[in-house]
């Protein structure tokens, strides 16, 4: 039985990083939120004071998709895109992954996986990325990244452990 | 901030259940290694395995006793590491609550598509 409602994170081998959540849906929904614009707006990085205006898929293998993030209150915005590598509906999604400021060399490759079992549904996600030094740089909490200042829990945690 | 490969090994060593628990245990005081084995059904050789893990990754550390050789809990190491790992969660743990809430409504819409609205 899917345990739902949990986040598990883990390393894997000296370059990936991996998370699973389950999901009390069944898998064509669950692929659905994560592949239509008009949905993914509805939950992917909209935390208080923050939307995705920017919310471009195409979702075929060699596709681009586009997200930017944007924070009015505070006037600053976050970019990430990349490329769809590999697709196979409704189970499984790999796409590259880069930040308009990123922090860590080359690309990240992200797998999504899904697996069906009765009415519900485990997301595996797995980080790949370039090397093991741009693994652990990325474990190694960035204070300078766009991402850090972007949210704010973050720099929170980030300011609290630099002192 | 811990070095590259010393911080491969800390994030490795604390996705162990177990490694997570005896660090628990060491957050109230340093303990000698029976002590940490009790709560546990495995064997003491297995204990201090996942001690030597521990300590390899900077997270504890022994104490000054040679003959208790108690260990402690190097709370310093064990903040870096988790700093990356609190702020993830909160990140992801907050998408995906939202991202079930949509999930129910959409499966409500799907049970009852005619009388979806605009509200």
């Amino acid at each position: 039985m899917i345990e739902t409602g949990v986040l598990k994170i883990g390393a894997q081998g000296d370059k990936e990083i991996v998370y699973t959540r389950g999901f009390a849906a069944p898998r064509g929904l669950v692929f659905e939120a994560h592949t239509k614009p008009e949905l993914v707006q509805r939950w992917l990085g909209v935390r208080a004071g923050w939307t995705l205006p920017v919310c471009e898929i195409d979702l075929r293998v060699g596709g681009k998709y586009r997200f930017v993030w944007k924070n009015e209150a505070r006037g600053i915005e976050m970019g990430m895109g990349g490329e769809y590598v590999k697709i196979i509906t409704p189970e499984l999604i790999s796409c590259t992954e880069r930040f308009d400021q990123a922090w860590y060399p080359g690309d990240c490759l992200v797998t999504q996986e899904f697996f069906e079992e009765g009415e519900r549904t485990l997301l595996k996600v797995t980080l790949g990325y370039e090397n093991a030094a741009a693994r652990d740089g990325v474990l190694a909490s960035p204070m300078e990244s766009g991402l850090a200042e972007s949210y704010d829990e973050l720099a929170r945690i980030l300011e609290a452990h630099a002192s | 901030m811990n070095s590259r490969s010393q911080l491969d090994q800390t994030f490795a060593a604390l996705a162990d259940p177990t490694r997570r628990a005896i660090l628990a245990r060491l957050a109230q005081g340093e303990a000698p290694v029976q002590e940490l084995a009790k709560p546990f059904s495995i064997s003491q050789p297995a204990i201090s395995r996942h001690l030597a893990v521990l300590e390899k990754a900077g997270l504890i550390s022994r104490g000054q006793d040679a003959q208790r050789r108690p260990r402690r809990l190097e709370a310093r190491a064990l903040g870096e590491a988790t700093a990356w790992l609190e702020s993830f969660r909160a990140y992801w743990e907050g998408n995906y609550a939202r991202l079930d809430t949509l999930l129910e409504e959409m499966q409500a819409a799907d049970k009852k598509p005619r009388k979806r609205t605009n509200s």
